[in-house]
């Protein structure tokens, strides 16, 4: 596990976008080969959205060969509805790049057979290819996607009801009415995110300090969804300073002192034909802050 | 790149590089067209997994509905009052000439005029769409002659009528026939404008209150009856006085019935309102706000003598005087003029300068759902902008119908 440590949220929106960007340069997409990318939502990752859109508008980056896989979506709402994740997608991320719509998977919260839908999910993956790098957040109960406490450490594309606590923190988003939150949704399981070669999870903020902690200082445990990523191969979580608070100094310190090695991941910063960015890998600092 | 084939085979433009204004709002957002529609992207993307099939770089240009003149009288020496042998070609050539002042629908307006001019002239000014020949037509807009002798303006005195004797029929037989008017600027003041406001309200003719000596409770209750414009406000009416506001109260009136806009038309010339009393109208009542040019037959024409309806006028600089005399009879300015300076004699917002010429007139001819915004569905008529608010570009149904460089 790698866990990158910045000063704070725009710094950590940048060092995420900057290694999104890597590799998929790194990866040389093209026609019949495409990066496949998972996506979340929630406020977490727009930083992170803001970056790589930047990126595509320099022309520093392109999603021409991409294909996305959303996380999870509500069950019920209207696709419209500015709260679905459809809509989130679209206003901060889709309408601002040059994806192809027929490359955007994100799942039907309206469709008839809801368990088959999450199947199709499971098969879209399979046929694209898996998962190159599936990028999540968390939620302050160490939730990833939907994946409430709780839930199956090996478990599929699924419906999930939510849990009281994510409700409740979703009810900002429908003028505190919990009457109109969704309380079903359809996610991608545990198991789904595992199966990707990489996972990059983003966590900021002092509330997220301590299920960052039980992800990665305590042991796995279905309670904390997330620290199930203990077991896979290659996961990076970048974090900012206040997410920091609840783990040890040892920690923090040890994974500090690698900045300077993790850092290498995202400089020199390749361009759209994955060469190196020569001007940018000479700048001093690696962040614009 | 495969466009929609489910829906329509149409080729689908996306206008990007660009501020839109919508929503009350300039966004940096991209404009999508097909057929001529305004097209929702997010329905595109996601139900049709479309894609654009053409992009357009607007250069950073803002791009806002096309705008609407309700009260042209003419222009490049046409005038709509008058019969000659081609009204139609005309009305044609203003319709062209106003596009490079990003108008893209208008109401032809006669002032006062014998009746055989109206029965001569108004069947052949008939409701048009607009396209690469010209902005479209709304209905015409017929100022008089059931106004006030004293306010009379630049109007023919000798032409002037009252419905008194027959009322609805009087002015019926005076027109000859409604089916091409969209406006009616009549003065309430006269004997059975009730009984008249409420019949032409009914028929869907947008009655507008105008050259006038009406007191505010005669305004008020042409506005009940369905009154919802005021034409040139301040001009040829009552000056605002603070024991009887006269038609001016009724921008801050409380006898509107609720759910109701009173609009007002503004000549933003610099010459037919003082930017103080544009201000005050402004400020008293921003949603009523309806940018008019009021042009004339001599707007794109050269200083001199020319005929307005029955009579002479003479073009000194941006003013038009009734010849041999200092009355104003009509402005020389264009739309798009009239939208800079409003801007900066109002000094409101650019989003607010640019619904005053677009917004405000749709939404006072009931036709937003169509004109006036730039919401997905409605005709994809627009105006591209530099950020001084110059024309760049003019756009029909989507398509461009004029251009600078041309």
């Amino acid at each position: 596990m790698k866990l990158i440590i910045l000063d704070g949220y725009d710094q950590a929106s940048e060092w995420a976008a900057k290694y999104i960007r890597n590799r998929i340069a790194h990866f040389n997409p093209g026609p019949g080969r495409y990066f496949t990318l998972g996506l979340p939502t929630g406020s977490t990752p727009l930083g992170c959205y803001k970056k790589l859109i930047e990126y595509f508008k320099e022309g520093d980056l392109s999603f021409k060969y991409v294909k996305t896989f959303n996380m999870d979506e509500y069950v019920g709402l209207p696709r419209d509805h500015p709260e679905s994740y459809h809509s989130f997608m679209w206003n901060n991320f889709f309408k601002h790049i040059d994806i192809c719509s027929e490359n955007v998977h994100i799942l039907d919260g309206n469709a008839p057979d809801l368990q088959a839908e999450c199947n199709a999910f499971e098969e879209k993956i399979k046929a694209a290819g898996g998962i190159e790098l599936f990028v999540g957040g968390i939620g302050p109960d160490g939730h990833i996607a939907f994946n409430e406490p709780g839930s199956s450490l090996v478990s599929r594309t699924r419906v999930k009801t939510l849990a009281m606590d994510t409700i409740l923190a979703n009810a900002r988003f429908f003028n505190g009415d919990l009457s109109q939150v969704p309380t079903m949704a359809l996610t991608v399981g545990v198991g789904t995110v595992m199966d990707a070669r990489e996972v990059m999870i983003l966590i900021t903020g002092a509330h997220k300090a301590f299920a960052l902690y039980k992800a990665i200082e305590e042991g796995v445990n279905h309670m904390w969804t997330v620290s199930a990523f203990q077991q896979h191969p290659q996961t990076l979580f970048v974090c900012d300073e206040d997410a920091t608070l609840e783990l040890r100094v040892k920690t923090v310190k040890y994974f500090k002192g690698m900045m300077q090695v993790h850092n290498k991941l995202v400089e020199p910063l390749c361009t759209l034909n994955g060469k190196m960015n020569e001007v940018k890998s000479n700048s001093e600092k690696p962040y614009s802050d | 790149m495969p466009s929609n084939k489910s829906v329509s085979d149409a080729p689908i433009t996306q206008f990007v590089n660009c501020k839109i204004l919508k929503d009350h709002k300039l966004q940096k957002e991209d404009l999508w067209v097909r057929e001529g529609v305004i097209l929702n992207p997010e329905k595109l993307f996601f139900d049709e997994k479309g894609s654009a099939d053409i992009q357009v770089d607007c250069q950073g240009s803002i791009i806002a509905p096309g705008f609407i003149d309700v009260q042209i009288n003419g222009g490049y020496g046409i005038d709509f009052s008058l019969a000659t042998d081609d009204v139609k070609g005309g009305v044609t050539l203003v319709a062209k000439k106003v596009l490079e002042h990003g108008v893209t629908s208008f109401c032809p307006t006669l002032v006062t005029s014998p009746p055989d001019i109206y029965h001569k002239v108004l069947p052949k000014i008939q409701f048009t769409e607009g396209g690469p020949t010209g902005a479209g037509v709304l209905g015409v807009h017929l100022e008089g002659p059931f106004i006030s002798q004293e306010k009379k303006g630049a109007h023919p005195e000798q032409h002037l009528r009252s419905f008194q004797t027959r009322g609805f029929q009087e002015l019926l037989e005076t027109y000859g026939s409604l089916e091409n008017v969209a406006i009616v600027t009549l003065a309430p003041e006269l004997p059975q404008s009730s009984e008249v406001i409420d019949e032409l309200t009914r028929r869907h003719v947008t009655v507008s209150l105008g050259h006038s000596v009406a007191n505010l409770s005669q305004a008020e209750l042409a506005v009940q009856n369905g009154a919802s414009f005021i034409t040139h406000l301040f001009n040829a009416m009552l000056p605002f006085h603070h024991r009887d506001p006269g038609i001016v109260g009724l921008l801050t009136s409380d006898k509107i019935p609720s759910g109701r806009t009173v609009f007002y038309g503004m000549i933003a010339d610099g010459i037919h309102t003082n930017p103080a009393a544009l201000r005050i109208a402004h400020r008293a009542h921003a949603k009523g706000l309806v940018l008019v040019t009021d042009a004339i037959t001599a707007m794109g024409l050269p200083p001199g003598r020319h005929t307005l309806g029955q009579q002479v006028i003479e073009i000194d600089g941006l003013n038009a005087y009734v010849a041999g005399t200092k009355t104003l009879s009509g402005s020389i300015a264009t739309m798009d003029m009239c939208v800079r300076h409003f801007l900066q004699a109002a000094g409101c917002t650019v989003e607010a300068a640019l619904e005053a010429a677009s917004l405000h007139p749709a939404q006072l001819l009931g036709i937003t759902n169509r004109k006036g915004t730039l919401q997905y569905g409605t005709d994809a008529d627009f105006v591209l902008l530099d950020d001084q608010l110059n024309v760049r570009a003019t756009y029909i149904a989507g398509k461009q119908v004029w251009n600078k460089r041309f």
